[in-house]
């Protein structure tokens, strides 16, 4: 397998595996925080505007680690750096 | 594919290049500026108040709430800084609803120099309401073998900041713009509305995050 081949083959395999596993975590992390926020709502409606506050904030940071990730497999599939080096020798040369 | 509207260049110079980030942004500024210049022309103090400073009036007064209720006192000395910050991102996504237009917080360069804005201002603020002296003491705080994890964690946070909103918005139109391909009758429709939602919570999030920096920054501990 020569090597413009590996790397678009070792690309796509890796773009599908990091948005696979990299959005495990931040799913349960975030419906473990959705489940506290709403067990304390229930316990204290009066400060439901601090807790839903805190809660979409703490979302956000959960959801940039999924972000990380997505833009990693983006950037694999659209803007790959390597293949475009690989092809820009490979039609100048 | 069309990764960011950096790559639409409408002008080149030798490399200064006008791409459809920045004339986008001019545009939101002419825009937001001549609005607020126009309603805030002839403010009411009493008496029947017109709608449109009514409205300005709600949104300055939530956003100057907000700041104090997440614990940065003397919120009037920063609901410039930080009503700015909301106001450009939100508009900005907002704005997605109009056909043809391209969110210029979808571009990395634009996310960043945001990002790049909220790590000068927090020292900036923090050294003008603390002394240079104490605010950099506080950098040794809980020990002083903190202090390199204290500055990795400055730099980090600005990386996210940066990550998080071009993360959310770029994969938002980049989303619509594969399935529009796909199944592009009702589908597509949903993800934008989906889109429009995110938008706005990613603009609450990066002004919360840099207000609870600056409050971190400018928090005087009492001997």
């Amino acid at each position: 397998m020569d090597s413009t081949t590996l790397i678009a083959v070792v690309s796509i395999i890796t773009a599908g595996v990091t948005i696979g596993l990299g959005s495990i975590a931040p799913a349960l992390g975030e419906g473990r925080a959705v489940s506290t926020a709403l067990t304390s709502l229930a316990q204290q409606p009066d400060a439901a505007s601090t807790i839903t506050r805190t809660l979409f904030v703490g979302l956000a940071m959960i959801e940039s680690i999924a972000i990380y990730c997505l833009v990693i497999s983006m950037i694999l599939i659209f803007a790959n750096p390597f293949w475009n080096h690989f092809i820009a020798q490979t039609t100048g040369g | 594919m069309h990764l960011s509207p950096d790559e639409l260049v409408y002008w080149r110079y030798g490399f200064v290049a006008l791409n459809s980030t920045i004339v986008t942004t001019w545009a939101l500024m002419l825009v937001m500026t001549i609005g607020a210049m126009l309603i805030t022309r002839n403010l009411a103090a009493e008496g029947p108040i017109s709608r449109w400073q009514g409205f300005l009036e709600i949104v300055v007064t939530t956003i100057q709430k907000q700041i104090e209720e997440v614990g940065l006192h003397e919120p009037k000395k920063y609901v410039g800084y930080i009503g700015t910050l909301f106001l450009f991102i939100a508009v900005s996504n907002i704005c997605s609803i109009v056909p043809g237009y391209e969110a210029p917080t979808g571009s990395l360069s634009t996310t960043s120099a945001l990002a790049i804005s909220v790590f000068v201002a927090v020292p900036f603020f923090g050294i003008e309401k603390q002394g240079l002296a104490r605010y950099l003491r506080s950098y040794l705080k809980p020990t002083f073998v903190m202090l390199p994890f204290n500055i990795i964690s400055e730099i980090s946070r600005t990386f996210a900041l940066a990550i998080r909103l071009f993360g959310n918005i770029m994969s938002g139109t980049m989303i619509v713009g594969i399935l529009l391909t796909i199944t592009p009758f009702i589908f597509p429709i949903f993800m934008d509305l989906l889109g429009l939602l995110t938008g706005m919570v990613q603009a609450y999030i990066f002004s919360i995050l840099a207000t609870v920096y600056i409050a971190a920054a400018t928090r005087t501990r009492e001997a």
